[in-house]
């Protein structure tokens, strides 16, 4: 009964506020409403058991992930309103409902074939947490070590690739620079 | 009693809307919202999966898709950086050099 409240729930605050990220002309809106619907999803892994994924799903998209994107955000003008050019909007409606109609088709009919089998059983008893673990230090160690090594690769690549001229203005807004200097020669 | 077609039909739904902002997005930042909406929508089918057929897999794999998910934000971000700093705009249409 809860479930089912707390489902119905979240599935449309996450629907809504999911199209408000792809419809919304503004960064910031956009930005804000992708956030809140990460931590509504965390909400859906909450209730089906994977206690320890909400947890991740919270700490590395709705902290890390979102953090980084408003400090990119800031290089960009943000305020002003994004102006796209559309082309056919019905079409692309179209087309996109059609293609994730197909890609789903396509990735769960295997689930109803009743080939799946479960390769690494919960166990009762035991804290989701404790099983993640043990499965991803015996099962999965190498790709975890591969994960970290991309993930190290990832951050030396921003580093360098954002770090480069960052004594050079981004926004090139110069006359706000001689505001300033004029202010401090009227001193 | 929620099943999980449920999931998989609310997780369905969020694809596809990622799917229509990649199609109808021209600003790169944008763009990159709505592939976080896609990986999104594919972690919460492999957690419902995991959890109604009693497997750990999904979980695994959902983890291993916030790593990759994590890693490609931080090198998007710094190579959109390196372009606004060389175009100063992130509209695809202006950073089409190659036009047939």
């Amino acid at each position: 009964m809860y479930e089912a409240i707390a489902f119905y729930l979240f599935s449309v605050l996450t629907i809504g506020l999911f199209l408000v990220t792809v419809m919304s002309k503004n960064v910031l809106y956009a930005m804000t409403s992708l956030a809140s619907g990460m931590v509504l999803i965390s909400g859906f892994f909450f209730i089906l058991g994977a206690d320890f994924l909400g947890v991740v799903q919270l700490i590395v998209y709705v902290g890390a992930v979102m953090a980084l994107y408003s400090f990119a955000m800031m290089f960009f003008d943000a305020t002003r309103d994004i102006k796209e050019k559309n082309t056919n909007t019905a079409l692309v409606f179209l087309l996109g409902g059609l293609s994730a109609l197909v890609l789903v088709l396509m990735f769960a009919a295997p689930i109803h074939s009743e080939a799946i089998q479960a390769l690494y059983p919960m166990h009762e008893g035991v804290g989701n947490a404790q099983d993640v673990g043990i499965v991803l230090f015996t099962k999965y160690l190498v790709p975890f070590e591969v994960a970290a090594v991309m993930l190290l690769v990832a951050m030396i690549a921003g580093i360098i690739l954002a770090g480069k001229k960052m004594d050079d203005s981004l926004t090139e807004d110069l006359s706000a620079d001689d505001e300033i200097m004029t202010q401090k020669d009227e001193k | 009693m929620i099943g999980l077609s449920h999931y998989l039909i609310v997780s369905a739904i969020i694809f596809s809307i990622g799917l229509v902002g990649v199609l109808r997005r021209r600003n790169l930042l944008m763009l990159f919202f709505a592939t976080e909406v896609m990986l999104n929508a594919v972690n919460i089918a492999f957690a419902a999966i995991s959890h109604y057929y009693n497997d750990l897999t999904g979980q695994m794999f959902a983890f291993f898709i916030v790593a990759i998910a994590a890693s490609e934000v931080a090198v998007g971000l710094g190579l959109l950086i390196v372009l606004y700093k060389k175009y100063g705009s992130l509209d695809l249409d202006d950073l089409a050099s190659m036009k047939g």
